[in-house]
């Protein structure tokens, strides 16, 4: 299995190469370091000299991609994509255009975003996988249909009608929670029933359905027949035979995203003011800080491919013939 | 759903609630009620908190009650006035010859070499307490150098257990206007003020070279600005080049607050600005309010300076202030409010319903929200609607000191130029662009057409028939009325346009419109655009881009036609008047004239204006100034923003003051009233959780039982 991991992480190099280029290339056909330095410098009396300056101060005066005044490699080294992408590599973040401490902040932000991500990821996905073992297990009767109406329709609403619908019902008319807002510590409880509520409910849709499937597929199988010969009542059936099987693709779904967690969610922290790293990434792009940006779309391609290394060791966990070689 | 679940689900929420009688959805600490707390709320995460950086409302809302600049504005008089913050007067200038000598007061103005400006400061005024005040036993500076031990685990000055303060002096200012002219600082004002203050470009440079390297400290008392004499401990000698009756207004910015030398040293030590710990992030004032708590991702907290000096609230305000209750605290000493407490809240949607719940103060008035708040009377008068009435809200508005326009870009070949074909077409669509319309769809009737640049408010601007812009309006039954569109569509044909066509391709004269408008209010808007022009035949071709671009066009000068705004610095009418001055041309100049418009005449009349005394010649100046801007028609006017300002029943003192940002210190609360109205407002609704639940347990019983029936029939 370590021969299957040195290689799985060799091969992250050249992706992550590559998300680093293409965001720097989306980036730079948006803004340009002009654009930067005015965002920065605001927008009133901003002289030519101080974008100059600012420009010069954060190395953002060098060529972006390809240097034709330097020599030999300098025409690839001395720019700004190689100066501003090696240090990644590193997990060196450095400091954000407007000057504060990436890292830091990331480290700081992190927890918020974990505060939401983490319970609405538990509760959703035992919330979503009983009820489908429940519409599998009553398939062909009346819950099944109208529960998969149900979940049909809870799908075809955009997620940002659950948040804004979620703070009008709760928040505005039973007055239950507050409508936004954070705290540290244990008082964050208070502030965090809301958005999971509105995170678990907005993914039922999907999530129950895509598990039905799953169940559906296995409740036919031979084995299942088996069990059910033996005498096994249908709720250990469900539980004890289909859910396990049933997990393989389960897991895919859920390890996958596991690293991602860190990530935050933009609009669910944006209209909650939960100050997590989804609305610090949003932030960034509005304010055109490519250092905060770069380094949240690399730290995001490294969860991810860490999600991804992650699924497969976990195969081997749950399905004793998967092996990594 | 076992039968005790939703009990405990209930008590859960209670005990989260506080496990008090306050409402379940206080988004505040238990520990915080019946306080006098100010609570507001920050759409934008501040980008500088350093004084000589700040240029936004959303960071002078933080710095501008904890730094204190010279002068400050009076609370309640219009027009603004500016009096003493913590000086004993406002400074009178002192006009000099080229070789220094004195001048008299009316002295002609190309006589005048230099202008001196003696800033005498009030003893007694100390700094917040702060570690790099610290002292040790011995009178040496307790946190310089910094041991590492203790640098290592620091994440904010307020972690060291020892502060000290030191009083204001006035080396202090002094330091600070260094500071805006350290090129690695970036300051805004760097440019404007090298122009005036002598010594100051050439301050500018010599620092350069100087740049400290991370963890030094680069000592500005020690390197002289000629402009800026330190003459005692408390009066400094600011000297600007020639007249500049403008600079007096910079003195109540932010921009001009004493920065302590020990502050400076204190952040540049090592290792600190690795941790954020800076300038930009944890500042020293003198003012009412230091920041205790700095987390702009989620809240900033202002609490009382305990070594604020005295400052008392005004006792002269306008007719109307004293029924209006805003001469009640008169004489007493500020401010009012412990503490303030803004929230981070990003979203309208949020910060309008906590609004009306009670948990923030006082509110504007967003788009989405303005029929609930208000309603407008037959006289065309706003109003608040019951429901917010009934809450004991108030409505307070006011026209701001800022304008929206449409401008046409004088070198452009189409539209641009000052001969008769252009200034026609310009003045035909001056009448086509029907503001009083545009104000009424996308503002919510929340603005007053424009008739010049200069807003009400400002000196030079004037009401009535004499204020109009004659080419655009007439005067007719005591108001102003626009000129109809078949006198514009007249004043096409005399422009060689008949019908819109151009004579050239007996097409359509086609006109383009830069905008950074984007979004579905963004296409109704330019959707509305498209219709005046077409109203004269004419076929606009919008060119949307983001503002990145747009900036770009417009300084590069390949816009033809736009729309922008501005936002006085200060209630002058040169703060307006130098949008239209050709050497602030922004093609040329890189100047803030977006138009480009160039006229010799009005250049000259700006020159001579710009250093008067409010009077009547200034104001004769004015007129001709604007007769001739009318004449040639480089704007559609547009028009001036009205801000409605919603305040709850407990805030008192709540009078707008658009040029002041020091507010927070007039500000009263009654945390009594508070209290008892949040509760009243916010009682927890639980039947609908209980029906609920009950629906979903009977909508599966059915099924249970059929769950039953089967693992019986199984077991059979």
């Amino acid at each position: 299995m370590s021969a299957y991991l040195l290689r799985r992480v060799l091969y992250a190099i050249p992706i992550l190469i590559g998300v680093n280029l293409l965001t720097f290339v989306l980036f730079f056909v948006v803004n340009s370091p002009d654009d930067m330095a005015r965002m920065h410098l605001g927008v009133k009396r901003v002289t030519p000299a101080a974008i100059e300056e600012w420009k010069r101060e954060r190395g953002y005066d060098r060529p972006l991609l390809y240097n034709e005044r330097g020599e030999g490699l300098a025409r690839f080294t001395d720019t700004i994509f190689f100066q501003k992408s090696l240090a990644l590599f590193r997990f060196d973040f450095g400091t954000s255009d407007s000057g504060r401490d990436i890292g830091y902040d990331i480290s700081q932000r992190m927890w918020p975003s974990l505060a939401i991500a983490v319970p609405t990821l538990l509760v959703g996905l035992a919330l979503n996988v009983t009820l489908a073992l429940t519409l599998v297990f009553f398939r062909a009767t009346y819950v099944d249909f109208w529960g998969l109406v149900g979940l049909v329709a809870l799908m075809s609403i955009s997620g940002l009608f659950y948040i804004i619908g979620g703070q009008y019902l709760v928040g505005k008319l039973l007055h239950l929670v507050p409508i936004s807002g954070y705290d540290t510590g244990l008082a964050a409880a208070k502030f965090l029933i809301l958005p999971v509520v509105v995170g678990v409910v907005s993914g039922i849709g999907s999530g129950g359905r895509w598990y039905r499937t799953l169940f559906l597929e296995e409740v036919g199988k031979d084995y299942v027949r088996t069990a059910r010969a033996k005498g096994l009542g249908e709720a250990r059936v469900m539980f004890g035979h289909v859910f396990r099987n049933a997990l393989i693709p389960i897991l895919t779904g859920v390890v996958v995203i596991l690293p991602l967690l860190f990530m935050g969610s933009l609009i669910v922290e944006s209209f909650f003011g939960i100050p997590g790293l989804g609305s610090y990434t949003i932030d960034a792009i509005q304010r055109q800080d490519f250092a905060i940006v770069r380094a949240m779309v690399f730290l995001g391609s490294v969860l991810y491919i860490l999600g991804l290394i992650l699924t497969d060791i976990s195969y081997t966990l749950v399905d004793p013939r998967v092996r990594l070689e | 759903m076992r039968p005790w679940v939703a009990p405990i689900l209930l008590l859960c929420l209670w005990g989260l609630a506080g496990c008090d009688d306050g409402p379940w959805n206080d988004p505040y600490p238990a520990s915080e009620a019946g306080r006098a707390i100010y609570y507001s709320a920050f759409t934008e995460r501040p980008k500088h908190l350093d004084p000589a950086r700040s240029y936004s409302a959303n960071e002078y809302q933080f710095i501008a009650q904890i730094y204190e600049p010279p002068l400050q504005y009076h609370f309640l008089l219009r027009p603004y006035r500016l009096v003493p913050r913590t000086l004993e007067r406002v400074p009178a200038p002192r006009y000099l010859n080229a070789a220094g000598e004195p001048l008299p007061p009316d002295a002609p103005e190309a006589e005048v070499a230099f202008t001196d400006y003696l800033l005498q400061l009030r003893p007694g005024i100390h700094y917040q307490p702060h570690p790099a005040f610290a002292r040790d036993a011995q009178g040496g500076y307790l946190y310089y150098p910094l041991a590492p031990g203790i640098r290592d685990g620091l994440h904010s000055p307020a972690d060291l257990p020892v502060t000290g303060t030191r009083e204001l002096t006035a080396a202090d200012y002094a330091y600070e206007i260094k500071r805006l002219a350290v090129p690695w600082l970036h300051s805004p004002i760097a440019g404007l003020m090298g122009e005036h203050i002598q010594g100051f470009a050439d301050f500018s440079e010599r620092v350069r070279g100087l740049r400290p390297r991370p963890g030094e400290w680069l000592d500005l008392r020690e390197i002289p600005m000629r402009g800026v004499r330190v003459e005692g401990r408390y009066r400094l000698r600011i000297r600007i080049r020639g007249k500049y009756r403008q600079f007096l207004y910079w003195l109540a910015m932010p921009f001009f607050a004493p920065m302590p030398w020990e502050a400076d040293r204190f952040y540049a030590q090592p290792g600190l600005k690795e941790r954020n710990i800076s300038l930009d992030w944890f500042p020293v004032g003198t003012g009412p309010y230091r920041l205790t708590e700095n987390n702009p991702n989620l809240r900033m907290v202002l609490e009382r300076n305990p070594h604020f000096h005295r400052e008392t609230y005004p006792a002269e305000g306008m007719p109307g202030d004293r029924a209006a209750g805003l001469l009640a605290d008169a004489g007493r000493p500020l401010p009012f409010v412990d503490k303030a407490v803004y929230s981070l809240e990003k979203e309208n949607i949020p910060y309008w319903n906590k609004f009306l719940q009670g948990y923030y103060d006082a509110s504007g008035i967003g788009s989405d929200s303005f029929d609930q708040a208000i309603r407008f009377g037959a006289g065309g008068e706003a109003r608040l609607t019951p429901a917010l009435k009934a809450k004991g809200i108030r409505l307070t508005t006011a026209v701001t000191t800022s304008i929206y326009y449409f401008g046409f870009n004088m070198k452009d070949p189409v539209v641009g130029g000052y001969g008769r074909r252009a200034r026609l077409l310009r003045r035909a669509v001056a009448i086509a662009l029907d503001y009083e319309e545009y104000i009424s769809i996308f503002a919510n009737g929340r603005g007053r057409v424009a008739q010049g640049p200069i807003p009400p408010g400002i000196f030079g601007y004037r009401e009535g028939e004499a204020g109009i812009d004659p080419y655009v309006y007439t005067w007719a039954g005591g108001r102003a009325q626009r000129r109809s569109i078949a006198e514009a569509r007249a004043l096409l044909a005399r422009a060689g346009y008949p019908g819109g066509r151009d004579p050239a391709t007996g097409r359509p004269l086609v006109l383009y419109y830069d905008t950074p408008a984007s979004g579905p209010d963004g296409k109704a808007r330019l959707a509305w655009m498209r219709k005046q022009f077409a109203r004269l035949g004419i076929q606009l071709v919008v060119r949307a881009s983001d503002y990145n671009r747009f900036q770009e066009k417009m300084r590069k000068g390949t816009a033809q036609t736009f729309s922008w705004g501005w936002n006085a610095d200060y209630p002058d009418p040169e703060n307006f008047l130098f949008l239209l001055y050709g050497p602030n041309g922004k093609v040329d100049h890189g100047g803030e004239n977006a138009a480009n418009y160039a006229r010799p005449e009005f250049d000259r009349l700006f020159e001579r204006m710009r250093n008067l005394d409010d009077g009547p010649e200034r104001q004769a100046l004015i007129d001709r100034m604007l007769e001739i801007a009318r004449r040639d028609a480089p704007w559609a006017w547009g028009y001036y923003p009205v801000a409605y300002s919603l305040s709850h029943a407990w805030l008192g003192n709540a009078k707008p003051n658009l040029m002041a940002n020091d507010t927070l210190k007039y500000r009263r609360i009654d945390p009594r009233l508070r209290a008892a109205s949040r509760r009243a407002w916010n009682p927890p609704l639980l039947w609908p959780l209980g029906l609920a639940l009950a629906a979903l347990v009977a909508a599966l019983l059915p099924a249970l039982r059929l769950y039953r029936r089967r693992e019986r029939e199984t077991a059979r």
